[in-house]
């Protein structure tokens, strides 16, 4: 049996619960379901249309929001009294987060960011990411409990058959396992307007020269209907809000199209990027590495080029 | 507030990956080939120099690996950090238990200055992204720890974090001492000045050996992803390419 831990916000499922919830069922038939706090009552129905069977609800009085070291206790309970061959979380940072305090209460190996689990008898074998993506490590975990958090966006979440049942249960909690936890919300979050939704996005390194270099990418964003994004270059020197960063460190986006303007192409932006359907690279350097990635490429300065781009999108639009 | 700074030596690479012919590690041997540490332990080094700007105290950066990763611990002692640890290893890599551990050890012994009051880690390696040592360490500690921190501030031994989350940025707060392990974007690491680079010459440098058990996390081999295989095809040269581009634009729908 396996147990996976699914994340929600105050009632509101991530998405990628579901890939990793379809990518439990897919290795097991016998999959539980922990949801942590009563707000997770919300999205059992959504659960449900994808094949959830038991569903686990653990709650508490004095668990009100989320807190990584309750909802670490909340899965050794579940461990205690199921005895599942492994534990599987999203890779969200609250999944990779609960999980770490789970391998650290129980001292067993985690493996974080997995493409692919395979539980076997007296140890696991996995491939996970590295390098955000950009390289594969299989690797052998060796522990008779398994912890691993699906890398997001690794599988399609499908819909199934099943007939769902949710259990609540209350989780013993001290005031130590609430003490961190979240007190409020504040301003803005991490990705800026639009960036990990848009289809397309138009994305400036250093080559842009600084931040009234932007104007351009503005303009022909705004034609395609895309989204504003950089290079860590670009956020490093405070041309640009770190909100638009993508890359390893950034956001990770997988639009229709992306346009690397003046991008080079180092492994630390590709890996925010790799997975884009269509990638145009505007460079003056033919062997940049970028050259590897990009779909088409235009040789040339994308102070010349973009201009006349948008004029000419323009044209085409009318 | 004397605090440690948890950083490692990587490899940098403006292109392409290329793996040894075991496909075990990554090829360093290349020209191009050069080392750094990763950008969000770049941030957790600054942010531990600000709040030694700001309380006094000291930094101090320890870094599990070679006896090369020298040239990253200078590298941070010239933006500011006070000195260095090395926990000396043959090279080979440790898992997160162990480097969890090790680290924890270290952070035990405390500085010339007195206890630790506060560890400052990256949420991930560029490398191996495990996303748990700074939680192991804690536990290690029996410090409370929060991860994926882009804002921080200080007030009568407690840290107010920030963490951004989708749309808008949740807060909490932890009771040093504590584990916190930040993000890149917390704040824009400086560069070394010169009088920096020259002061980092003269800071001290320890270098402890460290044992390395047998991984629980084992790896077995790496390979490069997939898509890494193309090669773009050329529109063209300068303006020429405009009329090629707005065709692609059309076929795929966005105009």
């Amino acid at each position: 049996m396996l147990l996976v831990l699914l994340d929600h916000d105050r009632g509101v499922l991530d998405p990628t619960s579901l890939q990793a919830l379809t990518a439990a069922l897919a290795l097991d038939a016998d999959v539980d379901v922990l949801l942590v706090g009563a707000a997770g009552h919300h999205v059992v129905p959504e659960l449900a249309a994808y094949g959830a069977g038991t569903v686990h609800v653990a709650v508490a009085d004095s668990l009100t929001d989320y807190a990584p070291v309750a909802a670490a206790r909340a899965v050794l309970d579940l461990v205690d009294r199921l005895s599942p061959t492994a534990v599987l979380a999203t890779g969200t940072p609250r999944g990779n987060e609960v999980l770490a305090h789970v391998a650290a209460f129980l001292d067993l190996p985690m493996a974080a960011d997995c493409v692919s689990v395979t539980p076997g008898v007296g140890g696991h074998d996995v491939v996970r990411n590295r390098w955000g993506g950009n390289l594969l490590e299989t690797a052998r975990v060796h522990a008779d409990l398994l912890l691993a958090t699906f890398a997001p966006h690794a599988v399609r979440a499908e819909q199934a058959d099943g007939t769902t049942t949710v259990v609540e249960f209350a989780v013993p909690l001290s005031e130590a396992d609430t003490a961190v936890r979240v007190l409020d919300r504040v301003g803005e979050g991490a990705v800026g307007v639009g960036l990990a939704e848009a289809r397309v996005i138009v994305s400036g390194g250093r080559g842009v020269g600084g931040p009234e270099g932007f104007g351009v990418l503005e303009d022909l964003a705004e034609l395609l209907d895309g989204a504003i994004g950089c290079s860590r270059v670009v956020t490093s020197n405070g041309w640009r809000p770190h909100n638009e960063q993508v890359g390893q460190t950034g956001t990770k986006v997988a639009p229709d199209l992306y346009i690397a303007c003046g991008i080079s192409g180092a492994t630390q932006h590709i890996a925010g990027c790799r997975t884009s359907k269509t990638i145009i690279a505007i460079n003056t350097d033919k062997d940049a590495p970028i050259m590897g990635y990009a779909h088409y490429a235009v040789i040339g300065d994308l102070h010349t080029i973009l201009p006349a781009l948008v004029a000419a999108t323009r044209a085409a639009k009318e | 507030m004397n605090i440690a700074v948890c950083a490692k030596r990587v490899p940098l690479s403006g292109g392409r990956w290329v793996l040894t012919p075991d496909g075990t590690e990554i090829d360093t041997s290349g020209a191009a080939m050069g080392f750094t540490v990763s950008p969000h332990e770049e941030c957790a080094a600054e942010a531990a120099v600000q709040l030694v700007e700001q309380f006094g105290g000291s930094s101090t950066v320890i870094s599990l690996g070679t006896s090369e990763a020298e040239e990253q611990v200078r590298g941070l002692l010239a933006v500011g950090v006070d000195r260095g640890v090395i926990v000396e290893t043959d090279g080979r890599e440790w898992d997160p238990q162990a480097t969890a551990a090790a680290l924890a050890d270290q952070v035990r012994i405390g500085t010339p200055d007195g206890a630790y009051d506060l560890v400052i880690l990256g949420t991930e390696a560029a490398d191996t992204a495990g996303y748990q040592v700074g939680i192991r360490m804690a536990h290690a500690l029996g410090w409370p720890v929060l991860t994926n921190v882009k804002g921080l501030s200080i007030t009568d031994g407690v840290a107010r974090c920030e963490r951004a989350v989708g749309s808008h940025r949740e807060v909490y707060e932890v009771t040093l001492p504590a584990v916190i392990t930040v993000k890149d974007g917390i704040n824009i690491p400086r560069y070394p000045s010169v009088p920096g680079r020259i002061k980092a010459r003269k800071k001290p440098v320890d270098v402890v050996p460290g044992e390395r058990p047998e991984p629980l996390l084992e790896k077995v081999r790496l390979e490069l992803a997939a898509e890494d295989q193309r090669s773009a095809e050329i529109l063209g040269t300068g303006v020429e390419a405009v009329p090629a581009l707005v065709e692609i634009f059309k076929n795929i729908g966005v105009i």
